[in-house]
């Protein structure tokens, strides 16, 4: 980065260490990071929303949707989620090039599981082999995302269940009073009113998310664990910066990030409680009216 | 092969007993069902274990969070904090780079009739490393639950306490520790459950499968790579795990029960399975 850093062989001491922290390898490292922040800020919202359809479909009055609503909320109970961080993403993988194979090499006959193998034709493959490498990675890097969001999905599914059941009756009741349809009291009453019940157990989803995010490594993406694991290692003399087993510091500082996000997230979620329990029908709401607040 | 003498050969596998040799090709379902199951063996022993020595630590860190005493105060706050805020494969991670570095050496351990060779490097195997790991981020987790409850303790129970002139010990074993268990159980039981799903995590972290000796999840991974077909392997754990969900839900409301047994009928505090607790 910097052009003193031409030879490191020659370097020593504080300048040695400024270069180490600014060559390649370690702002892939630093970019990681960036990995990590992009998947929470993709999968939370996505999350979100399946668990809010799964939700919605629990509470259905159609029998079919109402049992798959309860039985994807239930899904993740007894089931570690490792399991389905491991299953999701080559289920869907082939699941896709199944599908690929059907439409685009009909002619094929052979079977595609043969034994030990799962053999689709050439064109089906996704993302082709010929295609860059770049596809390759935002390919697993979208399959980890809809692992998590299946997942996180499915517990978001039971909070937010819980949480529109706990919107008090006697509100849902006003609205029928005042002649709104079953639709109107769903999106006007019952939806603004349960996020303030949905707050806890949502906050503490995003948490358990926060806290999952390591597993990416497990899926094969170049995370933060990877580059530790990959910068941490011992480094002979053969490198350009050799140095001994320095792994330790690097899941240090992996800890001490993971405490900080975990921290500054229980910051922000003290304040948008507050803040949710302006104007609510709960004693927190009613103990700021009292406040003047 | 029979599916009787599959069970003879790897029933025990994943703790060194029978076939030497993995299955290579033209997996049965017989062969799933018995060799995650000799993984479980591991899960169990890291369950049962850390949930034993927590619970005594989980205890001791409420009772010290609960300290009016900083210097006592303080440490139980960081541990908690450390061990809840951080991802436990990070610490599972962190903890194995940490044993590696550790001098090897070993010390004589007398115990009367015989003496064993207690090593450091033993610290860097699973079943004493990951050990280590789980039962303290058990005891984060459990220590927090307890804490809960030890500030729930109805206020007339104490007062009760202090009109019969107990205080100190007495009081906290007669009057507010069964107070504490009973109050935090319902929480508990989701922990304990929670525990037994994390240890999947020990042999997909740091720590490494000596001799591809491995708990239930290492074993459905290495079937569902080699057979490229994810819906045999994984609905195999799936099937274990929903049963010691059930047999742990079954056995800790037994003792909810019993927790319970004073209480009138429409005041017992029911076990709600809720997902929210996993780490």
């Amino acid at each position: 980065m910097f052009d003193s850093c031409a030879d490191p062989k020659t370097l020593e001491g504080l300048s040695w260490f400024l270069c180490f922290l600014t060559s390649g390898k370690q702002l892939l490292f630093y970019r990681s990071f960036f990995i990590v922040l992009i998947l929470l800020a993709v999968t939370a919202p996505v999350a979100l929303a399946f668990g809010f359809g799964g939700a919605m479909a629990a509470r259905s009055r159609i029998a079919p949707l109402s049992w798959f609503g309860k039985g994807y909320s239930a899904m993740t109970r007894g089931v570690p989620d490792i399991v389905f961080f491991l299953f999701v993403p080559i289920a869907m993988d082939q699941a896709l090039e199944m599908i690929r194979h059907k439409i685009k090499c009909p002619e094929w006959t052979d079977p595609i599981f043969r034994g030990s193998d799962f053999v689709v034709c050439q064109q089906a493959k996704f993302p082709l082999s010929t295609s860059p490498q770049i596809y390759h990675d935002l390919y697993a890097f979208t399959l980890a995302v809809i692992a998590f969001a299946v997942v996180f999905g499915a517990f978001a599914a039971s909070v937010i269940y819980g949480a529109m059941q706990a919107v008090p009756r006697a509100q849902m009741e006003t609205a029928e009073a005042y002649g709104m349809t079953d639709r109107q009291a769903f999106w006007r009453i019952m939806v603004p009113q349960m996020w303030t019940y949905a707050l806890p157990g949502l906050s503490n989803l995003w948490m358990i998310l926060i806290k999952a995010t390591p597993l990416l490594f497990i899926l094969g993406i170049q995370d933060v664990v990877y580059w530790a694991r990959e910068n941490g290692g011992y480094k002979t003399e053969h490198f350009d910066y050799p140095h001994p087993d320095w792994r330790v510091y690097y899941f240090l500082v992996l800890l001490v990030f993971y405490l900080l996000m975990t921290k500054g997230s229980e910051v922000i979620i003290g304040r948008l409680t507050r803040n949710l329990s302006h104007g609510q029908a709960t004693l927190a709401g009613e103990r700021m009216r009292r406040a003047g607040r | 092969m029979s599916c009787y003498q599959t069970l003879l050969d790897y029933g025990l596998r994943s703790i060194g007993i029978g076939e030497r040799l993995l299955p290579k090709s033209d997996f049965t379902l017989c062969e799933h069902f018995v060799l995650i199951g000799s993984g479980f063996v591991w899960n169990f022993y890291f369950g049962i274990f850390a949930l034993m020595f927590g619970f005594f630590l989980a205890n001791a860190v409420a009772v010290a969070k609960a300290s009016h005493n900083p210097w006592v105060r303080k440490p139980a706050e960081w541990f908690i904090f450390i061990f809840r805020g951080s991802p436990l494969f990070i610490q599972f991670f962190l903890a194995y780079e940490s044993f590696v570095l550790l001098p090897r050496v070993g010390f004589d351990l007398p115990l009367g009739f015989t003496t064993i060779t207690v090593e450091t490097s033993w610290l860097t195997k699973a079943w004493l490393g990951a050990l280590i790991v789980l039962t303290l981020n058990t005891a984060a987790y459990a220590g927090e639950i307890f804490y809960g409850a030890l500030n729930s303790i109805p206020k007339g129970d104490i007062e009760a306490a202090d009109a019969y002139g107990m205080s100190g010990w007495p009081r906290f074993r007669r009057v507010m520790w069964p107070t504490i268990m009973r109050l935090a159980w319902p929480g508990y039981t989701n922990e304990a459950i929670f525990l037994f799903q994390a240890t999947t995590l020990v042999f997909f972290s740091g720590f490494p499968a000596f001799r591809q000796q491995g708990d239930a999840l290492y074993y459905a991974s290495y079937f569902s790579a080699k057979t490229f077909n994810p819906f045999m392997a994984y609905p195999v754990i799936a099937f274990y795990f929903i049963l010691i969900t059930l047999a742990l839900t079954w056995i800790f409301g037994l003792v909810n029960k019993r927790l319970n047994r004073h209480l009138p009928q429409n005041l017992k505090a029911r076990i709600r399975l809720r997902p929210q607790l996993i780490r």
